[in-house]
């Protein structure tokens, strides 16, 4: 299954241009607001017709300007899941989620299964109530559910967790992962938060101001992401566990990593997500110091932003890359450059595991 | 209460039944389109069925008489091939009656699609459903209350037309003669006036009970889809 997106569209004084294609797994577009990302899932989707351009899903063309090809959207088999979730009204979540059902034909990618997709996103308790009566959460679980159902062969994922408090996000983080994971139906999905995209995300695509400015694997692109909220991506392992301190030990290749205790199992795979502005720098392996991660490095590159304050220094440990974000002046006092080595000392890790 | 009244009661509510049940599916598709649709001569289309609303009703009435009457082409075709007479009707006072309450159904079932969440009805096209579809399972249930007191409203209006069914059917008893017309032509004659008072109470019960049953329909469907 893959999908390709060349289009040109224009809008009032808003030009989005993307060229791009996808690979299996989840595909994050990541952008601030405004970029343009809504309107090209809007695109694919069918909701709007591009100015210009070609989309086609598993090979089958659905958007063709040159030849006047446009598959309406009820033909496209695209499920999509909006960031109000927009549930029916007037019918309760049973056939909110069977609504699909009435009009797919000969299933596709997806389970058909009403009792498996109902497994899946955990909302058995729901299934008499009415939409209104529903919490955000569930409302976006139930709205994923509906998508899956009608045999969706791609799935639209427009900032699901937007409208959601922190929470409410934790709350529904996992049964994502599980769709991409379990499910079998790519997902692309549209988010302007490093964190979601740092967890959730094969593939990412940034876009910018309408233009698609990189695309490649998360760990690749992620770092390159958002000047704002810079961070680096670390996939590890768990090694072992620290039952006297409550802490795990992950391996990654920049070194061991100890981190507050997770409920993961000793091997499973962890994916971290370290913020630029948790990282410090030190010339020398630091001593007396109470932080306990401190990995040794080499500078990659440095580069200042825009406004000149503050620099983000970009590591190389041991083959993985880290971000940290300093002042100006700690540049210039600490002598740093590119090539020098050092050892990065790593107050928190967030930890998403993947 | 006369024979004579107990048939215009009777006719009456035959009138006013058949001219909503006949403009409803029309009235729905007419209000769709203004609600929803973008095409060339649609306010074209919105002045034509608002015009019963204000013109005279005679006027409307007569020029039913001139497109419908047994000698225009019109009338002459659809009582040769589809055996449908209008004039010196009932079906004719239907007719009439359906033509004067169009606007007022429209109006009500217009608004109240205006009001449904078009993002509700293109997320049922992402999940298949062609516009057909969007329309019956979310856009019409979720309009119903408009639809309700659209429904009413015309039948209410069918119930006190007068102008244009007098003017196109006339006024025969038994046939075309309803209670308006009833009422009317009893204040003509000397001593009818007990008779036009106890149909006057009769048209006002009618439509009190009416708009009471709207009322219950409109709420039990809005309580539906609040509470339960």
């Amino acid at each position: 299954m893959s999908f390709e997106v060349d289009i040109d569209h224009m809008r009032e004084h808003f030009r989005l241009t993307a060229n791009f294609s996808s690979a299996p797994g989840l595909t994050a577009l990541f952008g601030r607001s405004g970029s343009g990302k809504s309107t090209l899932v809007d695109i694919i989707g069918g909701l709007i017709r591009p100015t210009r351009g070609r989309v086609a899903v598993d090979g089958q063309v659905l958007v063709d300007t040159d030849r006047g090809i446009f598959v309406p959207k009820h033909h496209r088999r695209i499920g999509y899941v909006f960031q109000d979730s927009r549930l029916f009204p007037h019918l309760n979540v049973r056939n909110n989620l069977l609504y699909g059902r009435w009009f797919a034909r000969n299933g596709g990618g997806a389970s058909d299964d009403l009792a498996s997709v109902v497994e899946l996103l955990g909302i058995d308790a729901l299934l008499d109530r009415r939409p209104d009566s529903l919490s955000g959460g569930e409302r976006q679980r139930v709205a994923i559910g509906r998508a899956l159902l009608a045999h969706p062969r791609l799935l639209l994922m427009d900032e699901p967790l937007a409208s959601l408090d922190e929470a409410r996000r934790v709350e529904i983080l996992p049964y994502i992962e599980r769709l991409r994971d379990e499910a079998g139906v790519p997902i692309v999905y549209v988010s302007h938060s490093v964190a979601e995209v740092a967890r959730l995300a094969t593939t990412v695509v940034i876009l910018t101001d309408g233009k698609v400015t990189a695309v490649g694997p998360v760990l690749d692109i992620l770092p390159l992401a958002d000047a704002g909220d810079a961070g680096a991506v670390l996939d590890a392992t768990v090694a072992r566990h620290d039952e006297t301190f409550h802490l795990t030990v992950l391996a990654s290749a920049a070194g061991e990593l100890q981190v507050p205790r997770l409920a993961a199992a000793v091997g499973s795979p962890v994916r971290a997500y370290i913020r630029a502005r948790d990282v410090m720098i030190s010339l020398r392996p630091p001593e007396e110091i109470s932080a306990l991660n401190v990995l040794p490095g080499r500078i990659a590159a440095i580069v200042a932003n825009p406004n000149g304050a503050q620099a983000d220094i970009r590591l190389d440990c041991g083959g993985a890359n880290l971000i940290a974000r300093l002042t100006a002046k700690s540049v210039q006092r600490l002598a740093l450059a590119p090539g020098r080595p050092v050892f990065a000392v790593i107050k928190s890790v967030s930890f998403e595991r993947s | 209460m006369t024979e004579e009244e107990w048939t215009a009661v009777r006719l009456s509510l035959l009138v006013a039944t058949t001219a909503t049940a006949a403009s409803l599916p029309l009235g729905i598709a007419v209000a769709w389109l203004l609600a929803r649709g973008r095409f060339w001569g649609k306010s074209l289309v919105d002045t034509l069925v608002h015009l019963p609303l204000i013109m005279p009703p005679v006027v409307t009435g007569y020029l039913l008489l001139l497109t419908f009457g047994r000698r225009t082409p019109i009338g002459a075709f659809l009582a040769d091939e589809l055996g449908i007479v209008f004039s010196f009707r009932w079906t004719g006072a239907a007719l009439a009656c359906a033509v004067m309450g169009f606007p007022l159904l429209v109006r009500a079932v217009r608004l109240s699609i205006e009001a449904v969440d078009t993002r509700l009805e293109s997320a049922a096209g992402t999940l298949g459903a062609n516009p057909l579809w969007v329309f019956a399972t979310v856009t019409l249930p979720l309009s119903l209350p408009g639809v309700i007191a659209g429904a009413i409203l015309c039948f209410a209006k069918a119930m006190g037309e007068f102008g244009a069914t007098i003017t196109f059917v006339s006024n025969i008893p038994g046939e075309t003669q309803t209670l308006p017309s009833l009422i009317y032509t009893l204040t003509q004659v000397p001593g009818g006036d007990a008779g036009a008072l106890r149909l006057t109470l009769i048209s006002i019960a009618i439509s009190m009970l009416a708009l009471l049953g709207s009322e219950l329909l409109a709420r039990r469907v809005g309580a539906h889809r609040i509470a339960t």
